[in-house]
């Protein structure tokens, strides 16, 4: 039971960082209609930032503040004038192919500019050893784990409870509508940009400790979280708390109680089942379009 | 008559000044980018070193070295393109990959055109299938992993190990060395865990070493690998002798893994904290050059060139064949070739042997615990 228990401690903290990064997939799928596939490449070019920071001998809270209001700027403002804003007037396929291709080129410009080899991260939480319950826990695993539960839910409780977080879901639903009743939408799409930026430095904060620093670290991470989204619900924040917790435990049980080599299927096959049984995902509900 | 003058007068000013800037050209195909980067980008620094300093100090036999480095991205078939190009390109020797697949497929292509190919791969089967133009720089692990068992079996007392390993060429050969190693050594193998090079997330394989209560674990994966399944190790409270062969006790697992590293031992064929004056004047070197502490890679890749200038100065020509040939047999006193660092014989199969080290990391330092002596007599 102990040996569960762990497996599900780890899994839970390895999950609400997919959920993290696949909060980014519905926030900006919701506000504009962006599939953006350099996700993961957002959350690894925060990384690098707030290392090259710290590297200059800023405190790791400074250094990662700074990485937010930059990355708001390139990540937020940046992709949508230049990436999302033109294209999506095509449709969107053309930002699917662009971003993939974002993901390739932004890859290859850290690994020629930094370098192709992993690098150790500083962890905000320490490495400190807790036994609760017959179960070893660190403080970086509780700490991710709240830390990511707090950003998804606080995330959530923004979109629901505030003018600026309802004006934001107005727009998700019928863009045409909010415009009617006063509502500035290119501003809110830009806000979703923004918060999808922030959440990407956070991400990169509580995983680069355990993945390390390294140009292809994004690659994985990104298509998990995709997963975690679509699993849990692309239109529902919690739907990818879910999503991501359910992928990051049944990960962790498959690799020590069926084989290591299945790990990373699992996440597919259990995309491809709801995809199958329920398209809308575990806690999404279902959208029609006219077609 | 009188216009052929001039163009002989070129073509034998063009033939002069071909002679005297002769050049010994070398490619070094190493895993730049990918999963094998920390290996291969120490194994091309410590040739880039060697190379300055034998082409500073006049070549050999009075010609520059003039090497060129390609990325095989730590894939097999870049690597065999790699190679194919090195052999087209006329290189003398290649010193590449470091990765046992990689080194597995592109070995054909030098072998066809009889190009000396040095090695830091350690795949067992490499200088088993009658190669002659192979050359390893460090233990095929046939060598190394009864070193390991033994200790642990004497040493430590342990009776019985699990073991993690990597499921590539370089982690299949060692665990199945190791395996028949410890059976050998009369050790009982309580988990055999498999990963995936590039895993991120090791909590499943810790546990399953550690519910089989052994005596010791080994642990033997590539860089990134090690470092983070060290670190699981410590989150899981894992508190019995974690033993290693090379890799795990590398710089850069230290670096990468932090206070996870300590204690843990490993066999070591070579480190930059041997207790030997001239690794440390290499460490020095290698560190002013690059920036940073070499880990054995960079003694391999260094050593490697070193080997080879052995090589052509023992046939007295810059004739491949030749070279291959001498190599073969041939004992380096590090007194006599002082860029070898130690001791070195090198056998008919391009094995070779030296001394080696029980090395345990302390405060984020190996320290050697043990030196194992040759088997070959200088």
């Amino acid at each position: 039971m102990a040996d569960f228990l762990q497996l599900l401690v780890s899994g839970l903290a390895t999950g609400s960082i997919y959920a993290l990064a696949g909060l980014g997939f519905t926030l900006l799928w919701q506000a504009s209609g962006t599939l953006n596939f350099a996700q993961g490449e957002f959350v690894m070019l925060p990384a690098f930032g707030i290392l090259a920071l710290s590297g200059l001998g800023l405190p790791l809270p400074v250094a990662f503040a700074v990485t937010c209001a930059v990355a708001v700027v390139v990540l937020g403002w940046g992709f949508k004038r230049g990436i999302a804003d033109p294209l999506l007037r095509s449709g969107h396929m053309p930002v699917v192919v662009a971003t993939l291709g974002l993901s390739i080129a932004l890859r290859n410009a850290v690994r020629a500019g930094y370098s192709a080899e992993a690098h150790p991260f500083p962890s905000v939480f320490g490495d400190d050893l807790f036994h609760i319950a017959g179960v070893v826990v660190t403080r970086i695993d509780l700490g991710t784990l709240a830390a990511a539960l707090v950003l998804v839910l606080g995330t959530q409780a923004f979109l629901a409870r505030t003018v600026t977080g309802r004006a934001m879901q107005a727009v998700a639903q019928d863009p045409d509508s909010a415009v009617v009743v006063g509502i500035d939408v290119p501003r809110m799409i830009l806000y979703a940009f923004a918060v999808n930026a922030v959440l990407a430095c956070a991400a990169a904060l509580l995983v680069t400790p355990t993945y390390l620093a390294k140009f292809d670290m994004g690659e994985s991470l990104g298509t998990k979280a995709f997963f975690a989204a679509v699993i849990g619900g692309f239109n529902n924040a919690r739907g990818t708390l879910l999503g991501g917790i359910v992928v990051g435990v049944c990960e962790n049980l498959a690799a020590a109680y069926v084989s290591a080599s299945y790990k990373d299927a699992v996440a597919l096959a259990l995309f491809l089942f709801v995809l199958l049984v329920r398209p809308q995902g575990l806690l999404g509900k279902p959208v029609e379009r006219r077609v | 008559m009188n216009a052929k003058l001039p163009a002989a007068a070129v073509v034998a000013c063009l033939l002069a000044a071909s002679t005297a800037h002769a050049q010994i050209k070398i490619a070094v195909i190493q895993e730049l980018s990918g999963t094998g980067a920390t290996a291969g980008t120490n194994f091309k620094n410590g040739v880039d070193l060697a190379v300055k300093e034998i082409n500073a100090a006049g070549g050999i036999l009075g010609q520059k070295l003039d090497a060129t480095f390609e990325d095989t991205q730590s894939n097999p078939g870049v690597a065999k393109g790699l190679a194919l190009k090195a052999v087209d390109d006329g290189a003398f020797a290649v010193f590449g990959p470091t990765f046992s697949g990689s080194m597995l497929v592109s070995m054909a292509q030098t072998r066809r055109a009889e190009v000396p190919n040095f090695t830091g791969a350690d795949a067992a089967t490499l200088t088993q299938q009658g190669n002659p133009y192979i050359f390893r720089t460090s233990f095929t692990q046939l060598i190394s992993m009864p070193r390991v068992a033994h200790y642990l079996a004497s040493a430590l007392k342990a009776r019985r190990v699990a073991v993690i390993f990597v499921n590539n060429d370089f982690g299949k050969g060692g665990r199945d060395a190791f395996v028949k190693a410890a059976v050998a050594a009369g050790l009982t193998v309580t988990a055999d865990v498999s990963t995936e090079a590039g895993q991120l997330d090791f909590s499943a394989p810790v546990l399953k070493a550690r519910q089989s209560d052994p005596d010791a674990l080994f642990v033997y994966t590539n860089e990134e690998e090690s470092a983070r399944c060290l670190r699981e190790l410590r989150k899981q409270a894992f508190a019995r002798p974690i033993v290693g062969e090379t890799t795990l006790a590398g710089q850069r697992v230290i670096e990468l893994a932090g206070a996870a590293a300590n204690g843990v031992l490993a066999h070591v064929g070579l480190t930059v904290d041997a207790p030997i004056p001239a690794v440390h004047e290499f460490r020095a070197r290698f560190e002013k050059a690059y920036k940073y502490v070499p880990d054995h890679n960079g003694i391999k890749g260094y050593t490697s060139v070193f080997f080879l200038k052995a090589g052509i100065e023992a046939a007295g020509k810059l004739d491949r064949v030749a070279v291959a040939r001498a190599l073969h047999g041939l004992k380096i006193r590090a007194a006599k070739q002082p860029g070898v660092l130690m001791d070195v014989a090198i056998d008919d199969h391009g094995d070779l042997d030296r001394a080696s080290f029980i090395v345990q990391v302390k405060d984020g330092k190996q320290e050697v615990k043990e030196v194992l002596p040759p088997v070959a007599r200088f």
